[in-house]
């Protein structure tokens, strides 16, 4: 769980069964784990209802246990890339009162969200659970463009190569953390690239 | 008699300059000699003549510089300029506001005829006019916030209120100190004040959030806010950070009077009538030191307030690299002795 530090930063909590007859998981890695636990609460039948929309990740664990679960429908993605288009045709159709619950790492939970708000839900209506890597999506504020998986303090921009320090001030909307060159008074200072974000 | 308005630069060979008539009016902000965040609203009612509160949307000498460098900012950045789908509305509010006050207040230099919708603006300084239809964008080059913005000295976000919050969703960002609209856009109140130190704790943006979504329209609010600004540079953007961040090295003892410059913001608070939105100016005021200090009273103060100043906020304000050589600077012009109270220069 990551730490709580100033307002704009996310806050996680634990999924919980929500009452209605339509649950959409959108889960990554050990997010699955916060599916599995939470399954113990939930009523029975609960899972007839439910789509889970799974991205296992490279260690592609976990997979047989959510089939337990016996979902309605179980899809396994190979990324969120690849997962976008059905994701935004879903959401687009579904009922009033679907219920939409996000688990995994911070970079999924933000983009799916960020999907969600696009659609016309309520940040404030979805479950979220963090699982798993601390690792953050950055956006670069000085050329604009998101950087992956950033898990060290500071960090590289994958698009300009300047060296960020890593806010918590986050985006919604971009669905990302805030990286802000973290020598531009002198590039002569180099601090220490330090793993922050495992 | 008219405003002489300069030619000079925010930019490159850095030619801004106040006349001695603007540092006189110079929004110092300052009333005691120390610094502390306070929820330091009041109503925005116009002040004295000669001073910046003469009109309540200050148009002054560097109007058609500052309004050439916003188009240069623009054509580099379009993000800086950004209006959520549903801001539209508010947009048409912030035009007709701001074609009203400055027609108001400088009517040699903007006229404003309404003939029902159809809408006719001349603003002199800059050659224009144009007549358009009030609420049609498609009459404008413009959507209506971008178009009366790039005439209008000042950033301006325009908030919407729902959910007892205040929504960052519109914005013409590009004098700002240090904050980036493109990323803070679409936030509420909390959230894009999120980075600032200390005032979460004391309770500043609740209380000032109660205090904003019940103003009034026709009832303004406003309060000043600070920071410095090596060079006079109007677009100190994170965006550009890595551009203008080396100026904070440059520093030293012999330039200080003329690379350092107090940074003033006027931030006024209106309701728009149509979309119930607030818009929220920022307009910011620029002085170096060597034109302060033609003030005593000023200088003995600004010494105070900088030489005090919290770690924190000295380091949130991006201070801390010059902070002594400023300071060592200032002491020089301070000999100890009292400043009257109030902000007015003896």
């Amino acid at each position: 769980m990551a730490a709580k530090t100033i307002i704009s930063r996310p806050i996680y909590g634990t999924l919980s069964p929500q009452p209605g007859k339509h649950h959409l998981f959108i889960a990554d890695a050990e997010g699955a784990l916060a599916i599995i636990d939470m399954a113990g609460k939930a009523p029975p039948g609960f899972f007839d209802g439910t789509e889970i929309v799974f991205i296992p990740g490279p260690e592609g664990k976990h997979i047989a246990a959510l089939e337990a679960l016996k979902p309605a429908q179980l899809h396994i993605a190979p990324s969120f890339a690849s997962l976008l288009p059905r994701l935004k045709q879903t959401l687009t159709n579904a009922h009033m009162g679907l219920r939409l619950y996000l688990s995994g790492t911070e970079g999924l939970i933000g983009q799916a969200m960020q999907v969600a708000l696009e659609a016309g839900m309520d940040h404030t209506s979805m479950q979220t659970e963090h699982r798993g890597s601390l690792a953050r999506r950055m956006q670069c504020v000085h050329c604009k463009g998101i950087t992956e998986n950033v898990t060290t303090q500071p960090a590289l921009c994958a698009h300009c190569g300047l060296l960020l320090l890593v806010r918590d001030h986050y985006s919604r909307r971009l669905a990302a953390f805030q990286g802000v060159c973290i020598n531009a008074e002198d590039r002569s200072e180099v601090p220490p690239m330090e793993e922050a974000f495992p | 008699m008219g405003i002489t308005f300069r030619k000079e630069t925010f930019r490159d060979d850095y030619t801004f300059r106040n006349s001695p008539e603007h540092i006189r009016r110079f929004p110092f902000p300052f009333n005691e000699d120390a610094y502390m965040y306070a929820v330091n609203i009041e109503p925005h009612v116009v002040g004295p003549k000669g001073s910046v509160l003469e009109n309540l949307i200050d148009v002054d000498e560097h109007y058609v510089a500052e309004m050439q460098d916003r188009a240069l900012v623009l054509a580099e950045d379009p993000l800086r300029c950004q209006s959520l789908p549903h801001m539209t509305l508010a947009g048409w509010d912030l035009l007709e506001l701001l074609m009203e006050q400055q027609a108001l207040g400088y009517p040699e230099h903007f006229t404003l005829e309404r003939n029902g919708d159809r809408w006719r603006w001349i603003n002199r300084p800059l050659g224009i006019d144009d007549t358009f239809t009030f609420g049609d964008t498609s009459t404008l080059p413009y959507g209506p916030m971008e178009y009366i913005t790039r005439q209008s000295q000042g950033d301006f976000c325009i908030l919407d209120q729902r959910d007892g919050n205040l929504w960052m969703d519109a914005g013409m960002v590009t004098t700002q100190a240090d904050w980036s609209l493109d990323f803070d856009i679409g936030m509420n109140f909390f959230e894009w004040h999120a980075p600032v130190p200390l005032a979460h704790e004391k309770g500043i943006f609740t209380r000032a959030l109660k205090f904003l979504t019940n103003i009034q329209q026709g009832k303004p609010a406003r309060r000043l806010n600070w920071t410095m600004t090596i060079n006079p540079r109007l677009d100190t953007s994170p965006e550009n950070y890595h551009k203008w961040g080396p100026d904070r090295a440059t520093v030293t003892p012999e330039n200080v009077g003329d690379k350092v410059h107090l940074r003033v913001e006027l931030q006024s608070f209106w309701r728009l009538p149509r979309s119930n939105g607030i818009v929220f100016p920022i307009r910011c005021y620029l002085i170096k030191m060597d034109e302060l200090v033609t003030q005593p009273k000023w200088a003995r103060r600004l010494h105070r307030v900088i030489r005090d100043l919290p770690e924190e906020l000295a380091t949130y304000k991006g201070l801390t690299r010059y902070r002594p050589t400023l300071v060592e600077w200032l002491s020089k012009l301070d000999d100890g002795s009292p400043t009257s109270p109030g902000f007015g220069p003896d």
